[in-house]
């Protein structure tokens, strides 16, 4: 079976005061290859502890990760990961960034080369090719962590909250960029963000997580995304049926999020 | 007394050069940080300036030189001079009846490290005849007046004044010649005016200094060139550091790895950290006595736990988000330690590398002032059994500017090969 399956994952964390946290509980879904798929909740739901899952940095205490068929045990170059920040090499330049995956593999330039100065060019950063990573913006730097995961061409990107950091401009710049990288490789992604807009126009598909225990609370499939390949992604705003979804996720997890508050105050 | 007239003095040019600076040179750069509007309590925004370091050496060999009577500082600035060349004053000798007679005292003073030379005078008429006096200058002189008097202290004479001024047992005076007082038994005590400068013995002037090293720099000193003292000292530095650091950042590396390292050596690096090595001086020369092989395991053992707490910090210092991107991009756990544990330890280690070379060549002067037969450390020690006081200071400048060389090269260094640091 192709695809990513995740099959009746938990996760408990027992913490050294002898309590537990049940960060996750009987999620379970299945990603077809090619689909994008964003994960919304409120703070502390589990999204992060789900993409560590699979990507296979932390083993769940129940239930499997299914990779093209076979049990995810660990990291691996099959599936790729984008993180918020601070995960690109300093000490290596832009370039030697980008071309770390297919030169861990042993490859020569004259296999990576190509490719990776294609990245660099779709991803704007051929300017800025022999800088250091200091040297740069928090959006061109984001650009290059994107090209290098896309450079080691993995089958899953997996990526949390990778444009949290950036301003409202260059975010919107990044999301345009996610989807047109999307449909032209037609990877399978798994995008955590925290704002609905995000969700909502890159999302194929959209999870609502809901917390304590972490659990799948609902799940969209969305014409946005297909809409905002190559478009302008405020003309999709004005899209029908965008307003509605995203005044209801907006009441969902705002409700869930009163709960909380509400009860940790009873708690107290 | 001096202390506090030296005291004085810096702190004056302290204010007044700070005052003048500020007068003279109105702010002109025109970088960012001049246009911070606030800069008291944002360090970044102090930076060191040049002109308050450039008077601050240039006011030290001022105060050194104006204290030594340094050939260096034009003479109006000296500090007062001792006393030095023929003076005289006169006694009045009062015998057990009553009688009274003036004699005359020559002093010749001697300059600092001069021997002074005795001298005949006419003895003069009277019962109290004249004396000839040699001494040093800042020194006081006890004067046995009455050796050739024809009534002495014995027959129960005594000084009844000096220069015309009484004195008697327990009184001090002051005239133009120096101080006088009496001893127990009666004899003069004199001090002519000992000024405000220091003896070479205690502080050589700079040019002195000088002088000194380019004669040891040409001549040698204890069977060694200066350069082949300081070589000793730097090449101890040099392989007692490359050792410590070829064992202590695998060690470090390996503590941050791997939990058994960790278990076994956290013990040992925790409690030899803590020992200052100059502790170990005592032990390594009964193990090894005080050849080269003492004092490179010394600088050896100096080093390695600095470095290997360093190398350790650096590993566990690492973003685990960059660890674990590069176990998605496929990286074995070699290549993982080669591209991104390594090199993002390389700050840490540069740290500890500058530290560990201050501690070492600290170490090496003192394992040197303790037992070497060549060396800096050495070269002070055995000079000041012989008060060669400009060779003592001389050693410490040079031990000065060598460290502060080493860890300006070190930071030159760092700058080139970890251009990262501090900026991610
Ligand atoms: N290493 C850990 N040890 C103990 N508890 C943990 C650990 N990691 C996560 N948790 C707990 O698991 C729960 C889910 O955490 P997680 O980081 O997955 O949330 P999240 O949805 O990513 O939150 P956010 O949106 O704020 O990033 C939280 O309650 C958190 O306290
Ligand atoms: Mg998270």
């Amino acid at each position: 079976m192709t695809g990513l399956s995740i099959e009746n994952i938990s996760m408990r964390f027992d913490l050294p005061n002898g309590s537990s946290v049940q960060a996750l509980k009987d999620v379970s879904l299945h990603l077809n290859e090619g689909e994008l798929m964003s994960v919304l909740g409120p703070s502390g739901c589990g999204k992060t502890t789900l993409l560590n899952i699979v990507a296979g940095f932390l083993a769940p205490t129940d239930g499997t990760v299914v990779m093209n068929g076979h049990n995810v045990t660990g990291p691996d170059a099959e599936r790729g990961m984008v993180f918020q920040q601070g995960a690109l090499f300093e000490w290596m330049d832009v370039r030697s960034n980008v071309s770390f995956g297919p030169r861990m593999k042993g490859q020569k330039e004259a296999d990576w080369g190509a490719q990776v100065d294609r990245l660099l060019d779709v991803t704007g950063l051929n300017d800025f090719k022999d800088k250091a990573i200091y040297e740069l913006s928090g959006g061109m730097q984001q650009r290059v962590a994107l090209a290098r995961c896309l450079a080691n061409d993995p089958d899953v990107i997996l990526m949390d909250e990778p444009l949290g950091a950036l301003d409202a401009l260059t975010r919107e710049k990044m999301q345009g960029l996610v989807l047109r990288l999307w449909k032209e490789t037609g990877k399978t992604i798994i995008l955590i963000t925290h704002s609905v807009e995000e969700a909502l126009l890159l999302g194929e598909r959209l999870l609502v997580m809901a917390p304590r225990p972490g659990r799948i609370h609902k799940e969209y499939k969305l014409p946005f995304a297909d809409m905002g390949v190559g478009a302008d992604l405020r003309e999709v705003k004005n899209a029908d049926g965008y307003a509605e979804t995203r005044e209801e996720i907006l009441g969902m997890i705002w409700n869930m999020e009163e709960e909380i508050m509400g009860r940790s105050e009873t708690e107290q | 007394m001096i202390g506090i007239m030296i005291l004085l003095v810096y702190i004056a040019i302290f204010v007044l050069s700070f005052l003048a600076v500020r007068f003279l040179a109105r702010k002109t750069t025109r970088d960012f940080t001049s246009l911070k509007t606030v800069t008291f309590g944002d360090e970044s925004a102090v930076n060191s300036n040049r002109f308050a370091s450039i008077v601050s050496v240039l006011t030290i060999f001022l105060i050194w030189g104006s204290f030594t009577g340094s050939a260096w500082v034009p003479g109006f600035l000296h500090a007062p001079a001792p006393f030095v060349g023929d003076t005289s004053f006169t006694y009045t000798l009062e015998t057990a009846d009553g009688q009274r007679d003036d004699a005359t005292v020559y002093v010749r003073v001697a300059d600092f490290g001069q021997e002074s030379e005795n001298f005949e005078v006419d003895q003069g008429e009277g019962i109290a005849k004249n004396d000839a006096v040699a001494m040093n200058a800042s020194r006081s002189s006890t004067i046995l007046f009455d050796r050739n008097d024809e009534v002495t202290r014995k027959d129960g004479a005594r000084v009844a004044a000096i220069d015309g001024v009484d004195i008697g047992p327990g009184t001090e005076i002051r005239t133009d010649a120096g101080r006088f007082a009496l001893t127990d038994k009666g004899a003069i005590t004199f001090s002519p005016p000992s000024g405000l400068q220091m003896e070479p013995i205690w502080l050589p002037p700079p040019e002195d200094v000088v002088a000194r090293m380019a004669e040891i720099a040409t001549d040698g000193y204890r069977d060694s060139t200066l350069w082949q003292h300081l070589g000793y000292s730097l090449f101890r530095v040099i392989a007692g550091f490359l050792l410590g650091a070829l064992l202590g950042i695998p060690l470090g590396y390996a503590m941050g790895l791997s939990d058994w390292f960790r278990g076994w050596f956290e013990p040992i690096v925790e409690f030899m950290r803590p020992v200052p090595p100059l502790a170990l001086i005592p032990l390594v020369i009964i193990w090894f006595g005080i050849g080269e092989t003492g004092k490179i395991i010394l600088l050896f053992l100096a080093s390695l736990w600095i470095m290997a707490i360093a190398a350790r910090a650096g590993v566990s210092g690492v973003n685990i988000s960059k660890v674990h991107a590069a176990y998605s991009l496929g990286a074995s756990k070699f290549q993982i330690m080669r591209h991104v544990i390594m090199p993002n330890s390389l700050p840490e280690i540069f740290t500890g590398a500058r530290v560990a070379m201050g501690v070492c060549w600290g170490t090496v002067v003192a394992a040197e002032l303790v037992a070497a037969s060549e060396g800096a450390g050495m070269m002070i020690m055995v000079a000041s059994k012989f008060q060669l006081t400009d060779i003592v200071l001389m050693g410490i400048i040079l031990i000065g500017v060598i460290g502060f060389g080493i860890d300006i090269l070190m930071r030159k260094v760092e700058n080139v090969l970890v251009p990262w640091k501090g900026r991610s």
